[in-house]
């Protein structure tokens, strides 16, 4: 029977600890942030991964890794369209491009990378379907899940403090009036600065999130490093309205009522 | 007679009970339960579970009540319902400790946002040696400089007293720059 659940009941981390200490054989489907990624695991290790809608050849995973020059990836993009993984790979081992060790060292790294993008998703759907084969013409490697799941675990203690940190998308960012950091001495990431670019109290963080396709943990990361270099300061933004304002003890005095009272609650307090 | 009342918040073991009981005529009604949870429970015995209840009779005709929030974060519940019709609220913070600090900031945002009335902080426990200053612990609460923190000592009476005059200091503007008297703006719906 398949494994099926909500990311938000039941994270990625502790589906990884599951097929970890379970050893189990299949694969596992995650559906968040509209893509699909496909992990494979072979006794509770990590043999494949790819995301839908990348699916990548070796030949795309070494030139990412800039393990083959521009010039060489395309002539054999030219040359090899018709082999498969394993056929690439043994190719390239033939003619002594790459040894085996290599080659896989750069596929666990790219596997690896699969699953920290992950560890972001935070809302999603996934299915485990247990004894379902990875794909056969790709080259399977396999990768212990140890350090993945303490890797994902100190992530998600990241998130539960974010969250803390910044607990409602629905609060905007504003410029500090007088900041103590020049924006412009800062080292800033090009997320960075592509958030700071839609700082205003019109934008709720959730909004610059739709526009900068950025995920919740990732918006929230980057505006709580904004906020703690004194760049921003987190607002209500202008057109947010509360679910319920309280009334206060003034609303149905008068003004000369209403100083009346406070002074006489001062000169008591003041004996 | 006419009812009055300031609700003091603010983080778990912050010292609010102690707070009320200082200025209260009245033996304070608290509601305490002991405390179960064992890292809680290194830090003090028993806790609010639903209000701290505190009076100060102003004259023949005025009672100023004082509310204490629960500390913990599932009494929450009960924050609204003790903030309807409030002066203005304290939130008071435990200076010596600083893991309570982003629990702190937390809450004021909380009542900030439903309830449109001055506040101060008050940094108590400021007689302790490990007491953080008030202009770091502004610092560590994210508070623009117009935002009041005043020293505090919850066992102080004059202490006490002072940070509900800051207070009351903070409502009488409030009131006299015609702010507290303005009809709300017409809110468009929320953007989601």
């Amino acid at each position: 029977m398949a494994l099926k659940g909500d990311l938000r009941s039941f994270s990625i981390v502790q589906l990884l600890n599951l097929i970890h200490l379970a050893r189990k054989s299949g694969r596992l489907s995650i559906a968040a942030e509209g893509e699909v990624a496909e992990l494979y695991f072979q006794d509770g290790k990590l043999v494949y991964a790819s995301l839908r809608s990348r699916p990548q050849s070796l030949l795309d995973v070494l030139y990412q890794a800039r393990r083959l020059p521009a010039k060489q990836y395309k002539a054999f993009k030219a040359r090899t369209q018709k082999l498969n993984d394993k056929a690439l790979g043994l190719l390239l081992v033939n003619a002594g491009y790459f040894t085996p060790q290599e080659i896989l060292a750069i596929l666990r790294d790219h596997y690896t990378n699969i699953v920290r993008k992950l560890f972001t998703w935070i809302e999603g759907r996934f299915v485990f379907e247990s004894g379902v084969p990875m794909p056969k013409d790709r080259i399977p490697v396999r990768l212990g899940l140890g350090n993945l799941i303490i890797e994902g675990s100190r992530q998600l203690r990241e998130w539960e403090r974010l969250r803390e940190e910044i607990p409602d998308l629905n609060m905007a960012l504003k410029f500090v009036d007088q900041p103590q950091t020049d924006v412009k001495s800062l080292n800033l990431s090009v997320e960075e600065w592509r958030v700071i670019a839609y700082v205003n109290p019109k934008n709720s963080l959730r909004k610059i999130a739709r526009t900068l396709k950025l995920n919740d943990l990732e918006i929230r990361r980057i505006a709580y490093a904004l906020i703690q270099a004194g760049i921003v300061e987190l607002v209500r933004p202008e057109d947010y309205r509360p679910k319920r304002v309280l009334q206060h003890a003034f609303v149905n005095r008068s003004k000369e009522e209403s100083i009346s009272l406070v002074q006489r609650i001062i000169n008591r307090i003041s004996r | 007679m006419q009812a009055v009342k300031i609700v003091v918040t603010g983080p778990f073991s912050a010292g609010k009970t102690q707070f009320i009981k200082t200025v209260s005529e009245i033996d304070v009604v608290a509601t305490e339960r002991k405390i179960t949870a064992e890292e809680e429970r290194t830090i003090k015995e028993s806790t609010t579970v639903a209000m701290d209840f505190g009076r100060l009779t102003i004259d023949d005709d005025l009672v100023l009540y004082l509310f204490g929030t629960p500390g913990q974060k599932r009494f929450d519940f009960m924050w609204e319902i003790l903030s309807e019709g409030m002066l203005g609220f304290i939130v008071l913070v435990d200076s010596t400790r600083p893991e309570t600090f982003r629990e702190a900031r937390s809450i004021l945002e909380t009542f900030k946002a439903y309830a449109p009335t001055p506040f101060v902080v008050a940094a108590n426990k400021q007689d302790l040696p490990d007491a953080w200053d008030v202009e770091d612990l502004r610092i560590a609460l994210r508070l623009p400089k117009d935002v009041k923190i005043v020293p505090c000592v919850a066992v102080d009476q004059e202490s006490v007293k002072q940070v509900l005059l800051e207070l009351l200091y903070s409502i009488l503007e409030w009131i006299e720059s015609g702010e507290a008297h303005r009809k709300p703006k017409e809110m468009p719906s929320s953007n989601e």
